[in-house]
């Protein structure tokens, strides 16, 4: 083995000086939630950092729905699930068929669309918040999920069809000539050509709108009142309300929510950081 | 760009009689395109009308410019967005040089540190909130153990509350700018660095001379966009401070769900059209970069 020269020592030194630094401040938050869900009460209130008899007590009780703020668990639970699968299709539909338009089949004013498209995608969505639920409510859709599917559709899509046009435009022209020389219709164009070509940015970006509909707070809170309607984000939210909330039981909840983005963000992680971030800022 | 991939044909052309006004494909295109523009129809266009029209009375603004909450919150998303960006940014930009260290520890701390985007922010905040909590926080509970005095009580001091909420921003966001800088730092050829040690360059001299010259576009541009995406950062002040103590924390994202709570709805659309001079210029430089 080589001996490790003063150089060497001091360089792997100053990256661990910055390393651990980086991994605490990382993982405390994180840390702390799984804590408190596995602490008792008092436990978790008296600042230790690992619980004396750590428990499941408190997952217990949020699966058995056992407290007044849990009473609807599942059924939140479903809900978000539901709206955010229902975002992730209707996302990709809308946003897949208009890419399609626009960079294939070169539709009259799509440049225009895809302007005032990503013009959307710039404008901050707390911004349109307020408009929105005044809208949701000339609508009547106020208290109805597909308040929040489809505003979140409307937010999701810009961003999806902007991704899927870049895409779209680097496949190579001389594949839709050689389908019209076949005599192919657009629609068999679309589906036996450009569907399967396009299968990683639609991962991507499925999951995009997926996840993005799942996180979602604000528009939730916003256009969900009803206790058997509302997101689980939303719940969580609803925590606050009381003083004595029950930080153990909240912070199960959390880590119960946070979990399957989690997890489905590390199964993607090839499709969401090569496709949605080098789109994000590059041109 | 992309584009050169494309020929410079005229693609809708259609092969047969030429004199129909519309190809068949024209037609699908048109029908495919439809469903977004009746989304943007129906939930853009017209609540963006709507709101506009809500907030067409001048004495809205005035008594807007009254309240004297508003000029706090103009204040502190200024501060938020010149200070919280720009130190998330220069951070992102110090560790995409660390994470591009070629080390296997790295690379898996690599994997946790994207920890913070990959969850939701709503449970991370609340947590952080706890913790933050005077009595019976963490944090507050390590101060009393190692020191024997009492921590401060975090969210109860304006500009501390602030500050906490921009420090919650970062921690959420700062794995994302990080990565995209990486993304950069990645592109530049190696033998550009190792040209530079040839000739004996020091750290600073290749940051300066190689690094800096190629990153500076995606640097500007991440800082603008993400300018842009913290305007709209309602999460972070509002389940950590929810615009306490005394609606003093609140930022132009919160102050326009304020005045709706307390349903005076041409406030909270006023407050909004008094951002537009904050947004729109962001925005018109984002779509020059984008939309070549």
């Amino acid at each position: 083995m080589k001996m490790p020269t003063l150089k060497g020592v001091a360089t792997e030194a100053k990256l661990l000086l910055i390393g651990i630094p980086v991994l605490l401040w990382t993982l405390i938050p994180v840390y702390h939630m799984f804590l408190f869900s596995i602490s008792p009460k008092e436990s978790a209130f008296a600042g230790k950092l690992w619980p004396d008899h750590p428990t499941l007590h408190n997952f217990e009780v949020v699966f058995g729905q056992k407290h007044y703020y849990l009473s609807h668990f599942w059924l939140q639970l479903w809900n978000s699930l539901l709206i955010a699968v229902t975002v992730g299709a209707l996302t990709l539909l809308v946003a897949t068929c208009a890419a399609f338009a626009i960079s294939r089949l070169k539709v009259k004013g799509g440049r225009t669309i895809m302007n005032l498209a990503l013009f959307t995608y710039f404008i901050p969505a707390a911004f349109l918040a307020v408009p929105m639920y005044k809208t949701m409510g000339n609508y009547g859709l106020l208290n109805n999920q597909w308040a929040l599917i489809l505003a979140m559709v409307t937010i999701a899509a810009p961003y999806s069809i902007w991704v899927l046009k870049q895409a779209s435009d680097k496949l190579p022209y001389e594949l839709d000539e050689a389908a019209r020389m076949d005599g192919a219709t657009p629609l068999q164009l679309f589906r036996l050509v450009y569907l399967p070509l396009m299968m990683p940015s639609l991962v991507a970006i499925g999951t995009y709108a997926l996840l993005l509909a799942w996180n979602e707070y604000l528009y939730a809170f916003l256009l969900l009142s009803n206790d058997r309607q509302i997101t689980l984000s939303v719940a969580l939210g609803n925590f606050l309300a009381a003083d004595d909330s029950p930080w153990e039981l909240l912070m199960t909840v959390g880590l119960i929510y946070a979990l399957p983005p989690a997890a489905i963000y590390y199964a993607f992680k090839r499709y969401m950081v090569g496709g949605l971030t080098a789109g994000a800022v590059k041109s | 760009m992309s584009t050169l991939a494309i020929p410079r044909v005229e693609p809708a052309l259609p092969a047969g009689p030429a004199k129909r006004r519309l190809s068949p494909w024209q037609t699908w295109g048109l029908i495919l395109i439809a469903p977004y523009v009746l989304v943007f129809l129906v939930f853009v266009v017209y609540p963006v009308g709507y709101g506009l029209w809500l907030a067409r009375h001048p004495a809205s603004y005035v008594r807007l410019v009254d309240d004297p909450i508003f000029a706090r919150s103009v204040v502190n998303t200024l501060v938020f967005l010149i200070v919280g960006i720009n130190l998330k940014m220069l951070v992102a930009l110090l560790l995409s040089g660390f994470f591009v260290t070629a080390r296997t520890w790295i690379k898996w701390l690599s994997l946790v540190f994207i920890l913070p985007w990959a969850v939701p922010s709503i449970p991370t905040i609340l947590s952080i909130r706890f913790m933050l909590n005077p009595e019976w926080g963490i944090i507050n509970h390590l101060i009393f153990r190692f020191t024997g005095a009492d921590g401060p009580n975090w969210l109860n001091e304006p500009s501390v509350a602030l500050a906490m909420a921009i420090l919650v921003h970062i921690w959420k966001s700062l794995p994302f700018w990080t990565l995209i800088l990486i993304a950069g730092r990645l592109a530049i050829p190696a033998e550009m660095y190792e040209a530079a040690s040839v000739d004996g360059a020091s750290g600073w001299q290749k940051f300066k001379f190689i690094t800096w010259p190629s990153m500076q576009t995606l640097y500007l541009t991440s800082t603008i966009l993400s300018m842009i995406w913290t305007l709209g950062d309602f999460n972070s002040v509002y389940l950590l401070t929810g615009g306490g103590p005394a609606d003093l924390t609140h930022v132009l994202a919160t102050l326009g769900i304020r005045y709706l709570r307390l349903d005076q709805v041409d406030l909270s659309m006023a407050s909004i059209v008094c951002a537009l001079p904050l947004v729109l210029p962001l925005v018109y430089f984002m779509m020059k970069r984008l939309s070549k």
